[in-house]
């Protein structure tokens, strides 16, 4: 009867009008949505992100209380639960799958013990054009009444702040470097499949049977694994309790409930919510709500950077899928309806407002969950099944802000299934972005996982790469590259603010060869390189003494069993991420320097670097020379791609292996997210002919503009790099719409694909859209209010991106007709 | 041997028979058609592009001309045409790429390099190369000589002509050739000189004997509003592809779009294309109808 029902209400898809680009399909509701979907879609992109004060009053209220009485991890685990208890209830109407962070969809807490905003962030945060999150003059005052004086200079921001060295000072204001953690915890994790098989109560269980075998009188730490392990049972409780106050609330409003068909609803919602977390999910829609009441629960305990992430999302809805649908209990567009409202959930939760510089180099509300579709199982087969083409539906149709999505293509991958993902793409959304399993489970087999855990592993947030469920990997920063090779050039200064940022290398005046000139820029990377990790080190040792998670630490193997937290090595596998970014910029400014200053002698250096310092005023001469004489990255040419090889074995060298404060190291990464503009913003011109402020190339993508061979020359360029030695690379590719014309097109550009993956890539992503559409999306916003576009590892609106953002994509090479 | 004058190689080119392909641009056509989108393929000799817009007037291409054709005006820079030996040292040398040589001499030893580069695309795609142009068939035995070397590597050759040539040669290259991509302007033999400055006897003729000798061909129709996309022109085109021996031909329909007179600008030459029209959907949608009114499969683009 039930199915009856629904198949009426969920109209058979309809694949989507051939050329059915962004212009044409504006505004326009994909066609497999139900009005239910219709509506719960226009609530969660029509409601304006706001602030919530409530967490931070409970918090507040709490520590008052009591600070000082219990260890830490107690402390947080106790105040988490007080927040599970008395926060405001949100079920919407329509919902099927239930539960907020905030009061209401769209509403975000604060975390004033990371970071307390000021006053004047909450005007600067309710005021800007981009990025706005609403207060009221109401909550600003109470919170500067009851919030900040509590907290003041008692933040993890504020305690990193007063510790930092000098050094680390001079390069951070400069722009040499990002630092993640000063204002939100290390997040960035993923899930395995554990939670759709045990419930809070089995890991309660676990936990006490942990404790009940602490030998305190050999193991000096039983103590303080004690302590952990009962905020980790803590924390089980809390989730539990936030469900079944959703099952309380859900009765009560069946109670006053007059419409028969949402009173039945109601109830379901109720029956869920007392069964998940508690016990492990037995039903498909079940296993969603699980797995969103753990989201949930990890991203209200603390902020961390990014959002928590399902992983092989499909894959762990996929048997719950299969026996439903085999037993007739669920139909395809029931499935496909719980998706919905499941990807309706993410996007309700922009990322809690950043401040100062994090703010500049992220600007977006994007939380960066990232759903994992396809890929392989842990046993190494193909991960493909109707979930996944169930779940690439949802995503072409919602066309939402989040979650993030990339498929993943391994050599098993049936090309059905990347040709679906190919038509996606050829809507223009920018997502989803492609991953090479094949490459990145070496990548994390050479990082010491298993065979099994590399397999379960894939990418969180953008295109970095963990072992899902099993690892803390914290992505410490950015790393300007090209700013390295500008301090170099001005013999350690910043020639921007004129003062010493780096270490003295020797006057570029008086190298003698390239050789030489490099090995300076290699010395002075170490140098910026060493004084980050530092500071990162000590920032991690910040967080596992102080702001630990014991909730997260429930969910990520081996912190029970260690007894030790998520920030304190509790995972089985520990890694630091440094992201380099700029590789192109500074490949084709270090190839300018090589062909023109040292081999062909066309400019003497002093004339090179007075050109760039002028920021090439005057010069055009130069400027066009080493623009349109000089061999770029990207076009298959291997005097700039050797460059290129040369930067990333040194970056390599001067990051992986260097020990963290957990028993690991760390690892390259070569994702750049929205920094590169901030990283441009910092600089000066670069002898490349880029301009002062401009942007630098993102990830591992040609320079803007650099890249004129096509799309195949810039594959064989980047997979001249060995992948396996990151935890990631980042390609970006802008395609104009009439490249994707036909469908034999799309199958061209998932051939496109299995060649870049053949050859060893890690990641691509493409943006569909003409520079015309970006322009007339400029100039009349309110006509392109749903205008997706790719960024670096995640698509954001265009609307909502600020002016250089906008240029920037309006500036990368378009791919045109070949 | 004759090396061959090529002015543009594509990688990724999508639109030039199956799979992804690297196509090379030979120069020189016996051919003049009236909406040539290519119009630097047409003159079989190296020419000098040059964009007015780009230039920055820096004088460096009059510097370097050893025989001072470039002269440098208020605006920009002028090229004595009856002065300049073609000699190139000044698109060398000018630093926005505003003059740029047209045509270049390459090796079998040269292309084949490029080609091998993209073995990843051809393997995943089925793709492989075409020599297109201008007419490549101008150059009969260096493409034997490149064919052969690219059929031992195993790599799959297409040949895009115009079928303006001697019978002879054209069987001779088919027999190292794995699909023609076979140009039909039009039936209509007074119109065909008309609009191409040739008359096409022999280009039908030679469509028959290829197909006679069992080639694998595609026909391509230049779909050119004003000029063939009238009922009769494609009725006629449509029975005449039908009636080539063996089996039934694909047809590609190539519409016409305005796109050369930015290139006609760089050759510093006009062309009135204004009596030219792109044929709208419903032209090419009845145009497909006409065709498979024939048993013969139509559709746009390469």
């Amino acid at each position: 009867m039930a199915k009856e029902q629904n198949m009426k209400l969920v109209p058979e898809r309809k694949p989507a009008a051939e050329g059915n680009f962004y212009v044409a399909c504006r505004n326009v509701i994909g066609p497999g949505m139900n009005e239910r979907i219709q509506r719960l879609r226009k609530l969660s992109v029509e409601t304006e992100p706001s602030l919530s004060i409530e967490r931070a009053l409970h918090e507040t209220a709490f520590y008052k209380e009591n600070y000082g009485k219990y260890s830490v991890p107690m402390l947080r685990a106790l105040n988490f639960h007080d927040h599970c208890q008395k926060k405001t209830l949100y079920i919407g109407d329509d919902e099927l799958i239930v539960a907020e962070r905030g009061p209401r969809p769209k509403s975000v807490p604060t975390f004033p013990e990371l970071t307390c905003h000021s006053v004047e962030d909450f005007h600067i945060l309710n005021t800007r054009d981009q990025q706005r999150y609403t207060i009221s003059d109401e909550d600003v005052a109470t919170y500067a009444r009851e919030v900040i004086p509590y907290w003041q200079g008692k933040t993890i921001r504020e305690r990193i702040f007063s510790h930092v060295p000098d050094e680390w000072r001079a390069a951070y204001e400069a722009g040499l470097f990002t630092e993640f953690m000063e204002q939100r915890a290390p997040g960035h994790t993923a899930l395995d499949g554990q939670i759709y098989r045990k419930g809070m109560l089995d890991y309660k269980r676990q936990i006490a049977d942990e404790i009940a075998s602490l030998d305190y009188l050999n193991d000096p730490e039983a103590t303080d694994k004690a302590e952990e392990l009962k905020a980790m049972d803590l924390s089980c409780d809390a989730v539990i309790v936030f469900a079944e106050r959703h099952a309380v609330l859900a009765e009560k409003m069946a109670h006053s409930e007059s419409n028969p068909q949402r009173i039945a609803e109601l109830s379901k919602i109720a029956e869920v919510c007392r069964w998940v977390p508690a016990n492990s999910p037995r039903t498909f829609r079940e296993a969603i709500q699980m797995y969103w009441f753990v989201h949930l629960g990890t991203i209200t305990e603390l902020n961390g950077w990014d959002a928590m992430n399902p992983g092989h999302f499909d894959q762990h809805l996929a048997p719950f899928y299969a026996a439903e649908f085999a037993a007739g209990t669920l139909s395809r567009e029931e499935a496909k309806e719980l998706l919905c409202c499941f990807w309706i959930k993410v996007n309700n939760h922009p990322a809690p407002p950043k401040v100062g510089i994090t703010a500049r180099e992220s600007g977006t509300y994007n939380d960066f969950t990232n759903i994992n579709i396809g890929g392989i199982t842990t046993d190494g087969k193909d991960g493909v099944s109707e979930v996944s083409y169930l779940m690439l539906e949802v995503v072409e149709e919602l066309h939402i802000l989040q979650p993030g999505n990339s498929v993943h293509v391994s050599s098993k991958t049936p090309d059905r299934f990347l040709e679906a993902a190919c038509k996606v793409i050829r809507q223009g959304h920018g997502y989803p972005s492609i991953f090479n399993p094949d490459v990145y489970v070496v990548e994390l087999l050479r990082q010491g996982k298993t065979l099994k855990d590399a397999r379960e592993g894939g990418c969180s947030g953008c295109i970095e790469v963990g072992a899902f469920g099993k690892e803390a990997y914290v992505l410490t920063g950015y790393l300007n590259v090209p700013k390295i090779l500008e301090v170099t050039l001005n013999n350690g200064v910043d020639p921007v603010t004129g003062k010493m940022v780096g270490i003295e290398t020797g006057d570029p005046g008086d190298f003698a060869s390239y050789d030489e000139l490099y090995a300076a820029f290699v010395r002075q990377l170490n140098f910026i390189v060493d004084t980050k990790i530092r500071v990162s080190n000590y920032i991690d040792r910040m967080f596992a003494k102080y702001a630990p998670a014991p909730f997260l630490s429930v969910v990520i193997e081996d912190c029970i069993s260690k007894g030790r937290d998520y920030y304190d090595a509790g995972p089985r596998y520990n890694t630091n991420y440094i992201q380099c970014t700029g590789l192109g910029t500074t490949t084709d400014s270090l190839s300018v320097l090589k062909k023109h200053v040292f081999e062909e002698k066309t400019f003497r250096m002093e004339r090179l670097l007075e050109a760039v310092n002028q920021n090439f005023a005057g010069e055009e001469f130069v400027r066009q020379t080493v623009i349109n004489k000089t061999p770029f990255f990207g076009n298959d040419n291997d005097f700039a791609d050797d460059i290129a090889l040369q930067i990333y074995a040194d970056l390599f060298a001067a990051i992986d292996g260097k020990p963290n404060v957990k028993g690991e190291v760390f690892h390259l990464n070569m994702l750049s997210t929205t920094c590169h503009i901030y990283f441009g913003k910092v600089m000066g011109a670069t002898p490349n002919g880029r301009l002062a402020g401009k942007s630098i190339s993102d990830g591992t993508s040609p320079s803007h503009g650099a890249d004129t061979h096509g799309p195949s020359a810039v594959v064989r360029s980047l997979t001249k790099l060995d992948h396996t030695q990151s935890g990631g690379t980042l390609l970006n590719q802008r395609f104009l719409p009439s490249l994707l014309k036909r469908d034999e097109d799309v199958i061209r550009l998932g051939q496109l694909v299995r060649s870049y993956f053949t050859l060893g890539g890690h990641h691509i992503q493409f943006n569909i859209v003409d520079t015309a559409t970006l322009k007339a999306a400029q100039e009349t916003p309110e006509d392109y209010k749903d205008l997706l576009v790719r960024m670096a590892g995640y698509s954001d609106y265009f609307n909502d991106m600020n002016a250089d953002l906008q240029q920037e994509v309006v500036e990368r090479t378009e791919n045109e007709s070949f | 041997m004759l090396k061959p004058l090529v002015f543009d190689i594509k990688r990724y080119s999508i639109n030039d028979g199956p799979g992804i392909r690297a196509t090379i641009f030979f120069k020189g056509c016996p051919l003049n058609c009236l909406w040539c989108h290519n119009p630097e393929s047409i003159s079989p000799q190296v020419q000098k592009l040059f964009t007015t817009s780009k230039c920055i007037r820096c004088g460096e291409c009059c510097r370097v001309c050893p025989v001072n054709a470039c002269r440098l005006t208020p605006e920009s820079v002028v090229t004595d045409n009856d002065l300049c030996i073609l000699c190139g040292q000044c698109a060398e040398a000018c630093p926005t790429l505003a003059i740029e040589m047209s045509g270049r001499y390459r090796s079998t030893e040269e292309l084949l390099a490029i080609i091998k580069k993209e073995r990843p695309f051809f393997d995943q795609s089925g793709g492989g190369v075409t020599f297109s142009g201008g007419e490549p068939l101008l150059y009969p035995e260096f493409l034997v000589e490149i064919l052969d070397a690219c059929r031992k590597q195993g790599i799959h050759c297409a040949i895009d002509t115009s079928g303006f040539v001697e019978t002879e040669t054209l069987l001779k290259v088919a027999q190292y050739t794995d699909l023609f991509l076979y140009d039909l302007k039009m039936v209509d033999p007074e119109k065909h000189k008309r609009y191409t400055g040739v008359a096409n006897r022999l280009i039908l003729e030679n469509l028959q004997a290829l197909a006679g000798e069992g080639a694998d061909i595609q026909v391509r129709i230049p779909l050119i509003g004003g000029v063939n996309d009238d009922e009769g022109s494609i009725v006629a085109a449509a029975a005449f592809v039908a009636s080539l021996p063996g089996e039934k031909r694909l047809v590609s329909l190539l519409p016409f779009h305005d796109v050369a007179g930015g290139k006609d600008e760089k050759l510093g030459q006009a062309r009135d294309l204004s009596a030219l029209y792109e044929p709208d959907q419903e032209t090419l949608q009845r145009v497909i109808e006409v065709f498979s009114g024939y048993g013969l499969t139509a559709s746009v683009g390469g």
